[in-house]
């Protein structure tokens, strides 16, 4: 594993230099509350378009729930509340009006563990086209073959579509999941920890495959393997509980300076294995 | 430092002991529990099977002391008070079970949980009463309509509680994967939730019919009994409980060994119909990988 670490860094660095981008998603003032608990505290995050964002910090400090926080994924915790604005495209999505379900189209979500649907691999990639109203067979044929393509899964299940998405490899049931969420063409996709629980083949494909496809989407991942922030991020937010055991952003910015010339000494010693 | 390989030699012979004691004990629990079973199948079978022909399936009943007759009637009529039973429990059921899984927490869904385990511990006989007093009385005669009502509500209660047990097995990262997707909440119920859990709500129907397809004293108040052929619900039926009860209490052997064959047939009815539904559930999970 540590050989592709190397040449992956340097592959990143070219990136971030290459591509200018401009702000997707923002979050002001954010605030999450689980009752009277205040699991986050006042984050401010600006996403850059097609570039990959890393959520990294150690266990309990709030990650998964800020990056549920993205598409409003929250609002399924009934003691949950969420303070604060969070642009998506400069409109505030955390409001009663904005229209939940276009977020959720356009906000992807692929989860920790794969959880295809139990249903075929065909079905389960064609859930969400079919959720907006694609009937035609034609058409969804070809929006399922393209999002196996894009989560190079295709070639391995081609001759297989009608058999059920659990009858594969953990590491493919997971691209089948990136497979589900891109085929609603979102613009965002939030990964929460999406290679943990694969081996380490099948991580190095997921992240490939993000490389693959950032430059039509803009990625949020949550990682608690800083290798893989290191390897696949252009941007790293660092995490961390205060007093309270709230969680707190205590330093965003590009991931190459953050692994190489932190500002703050908690991340120095988190990212060079100190703790956490 | 303590040997702790000397210690656990000495205690080598002492768990083997324990080990073959608590084998026997749970061996022998289990016989208990299975003998009973086996002699009730096997006595109802034995004394069933001489009166099982073809025409017991095809006649109707005859007067005592003439030869032949069947249960045809009551075949039709337990067909008719538990397919009805079974058309209104079912959607009705599953709905509710589907809401105190999908709201545990909620006023409704406590109500739910806790008006279900009332309903089931009311004995049957009342349910009799009740349907006999909001429909019998009032339409001023007996009917398989209001049998198919009686035995909605003994199934309901079932239905709802084994429904949401299977349906809160289902994975909650499942429920997120559709939510994500932008799938509003009926949309994820309905399909994905339901399926996943298919087989288990299947089951729960299943029990809900033994259960029904065995009632026989709110058949007493409600479908009453019918020595003909009756195919219209405003009309009373006959059914397979009752008619074992009423060949069961009368002074004749002739009529003796019909309850007993009656029996068999509505126990091998039940066990074909679980068998059925434990093949379909099997090929649809070969079909689909399903969770449950």
């Amino acid at each position: 594993m540590q050989t592709p670490v190397q040449v992956k860094t340097v592959v990143n660095e070219n990136a971030v230099k290459a591509r200018q981008s401009a702000p997707k998603m923002e979050m002001r003032n954010l605030s999450v509350y689980y009752g009277k608990f205040r699991a986050l505290a006042e984050i401010n995050l600006t996403v850059q378009a097609n570039k990959i964002t890393a959520i990294i910090g150690p266990s309990g400090c709030g990650k998964s729930t800020l990056l549920r926080s993205f598409n409003r994924m929250n609002d399924l915790t009934p003691s949950a509340r969420v303070d604060g604005e969070i642009f998506l495209d400069g409109e505030n999505i955390n409001s009663n009006s904005a229209d939940i379900v276009d977020v959720r189209r356009r906000v992807g979500m692929v989860f920790q563990r794969p959880n295809p649907f139990p249903k075929s691999i065909y079905d389960n990639v064609a859930y969400g086209p079919r959720l907006y109203g694609v009937k035609r067979k034609s058409d969804l044929d070809g929006i399922v073959e393209k999002s196996l393509r894009q989560a190079a899964l295709w070639d391995e299940v081609k001759d297989k579509l009608h058999q059920s998405g659990l009858s594969i490899s953990g590491g493919q049931q997971q691209r089948l999941c990136i497979a589900r969420a891109l085929a609603v063409e979102p613009e965002v996709i939030l990964m929460d920890e999406p290679a943990s629980a694969l081996d380490p083949i099948s991580t190095l494909r997921i992240e490939e495959l993000m490389h693959d496809i950032v430059s039509d989407y803009t990625i949020i991942i949550v990682t608690h393997n800083m290798q893989q922030a290191a390897r696949v991020s252009d941007y790293t937010a660092m995490m961390m509980i205060d007093e309270n055991r709230s969680g707190r952003m205590i330093e965003f910015d590009q991931t190459q300076r953050i692994f190489t010339n932190p500002k703050d000494k908690r991340t120095e010693d988190y990212v060079t294995g100190r703790f956490g | 430092m303590r040997n702790f390989s000397a210690y656990s030699a000495r205690r080598k012979s002492w768990r083997k002991f324990v080990n073959i004691c608590m084998l026997t004990f749970s061996g022998i629990a289990t016989g208990i529990v299975v003998a009973p079973l086996l002699w009730i199948l096997g006595y109802v079978f034995s004394q069933g099977w001489p009166a099982i022909n073809l025409q017991f399936f095809t006649e109707l009943p005859t007067p005592v002391g003439v030869p032949g007759g069947g249960i045809a009637n009551a075949l039709v009529g337990s067909l008719m008070t538990v397919g009805l039973g079974l058309l209104i429990a079912a959607p009705i059921g599953i709905l509710a079970g589907l809401y105190a899984a999908a709201h545990p927490e909620s006023i409704l869904g406590l109500i739910v949980r806790f008006g279900t385990d009332v309903i089931s511990g009311v004995p049957s006989i009342v349910m009799g009463i009740f349907a006999y007093t909001i429909i019998v009385l009032p339409q001023k005669h007996f009917s398989a309509f209001s049998g198919g009502v009686v035995l909605a509500f003994i199934m309901l209660p079932i239905i709802v509680r084994t429904t949401e047990e299977m349906l809160k097995l289902v994975p909650a990262t499942l429920r997120e994967a559709s939510v994500a997707l932008g799938a509003a909440e009926w949309k994820t119920a309905f399909s994905v939730i339901l399926p996943t859990a298919f087989n288990g709500v299947l089951t729960g129907l299943m029990l809900a019919i033994a259960r029904a397809a065995g009632e026989a004293a709110p058949m007493l108040f409600t479908a009453f009994g019918n020595p003909f052929m009756n195919m219209d619900f405003n009309q009373p039926a006959a059914t397979l409980p009752h008619m074992i009860f009423v060949y069961a209490i009368s002074p004749y052997d002739d009529w003796h060994a019909k309850a007993w064959a009656t029996a068999l047939v509505l126990i091998v009815l039940v066990l074909v119909l679980n068998i059925l539904a434990r093949l379909f559930t099997w090929w649809r999970a070969r079909n689909l990988g399903n969770v449950s």
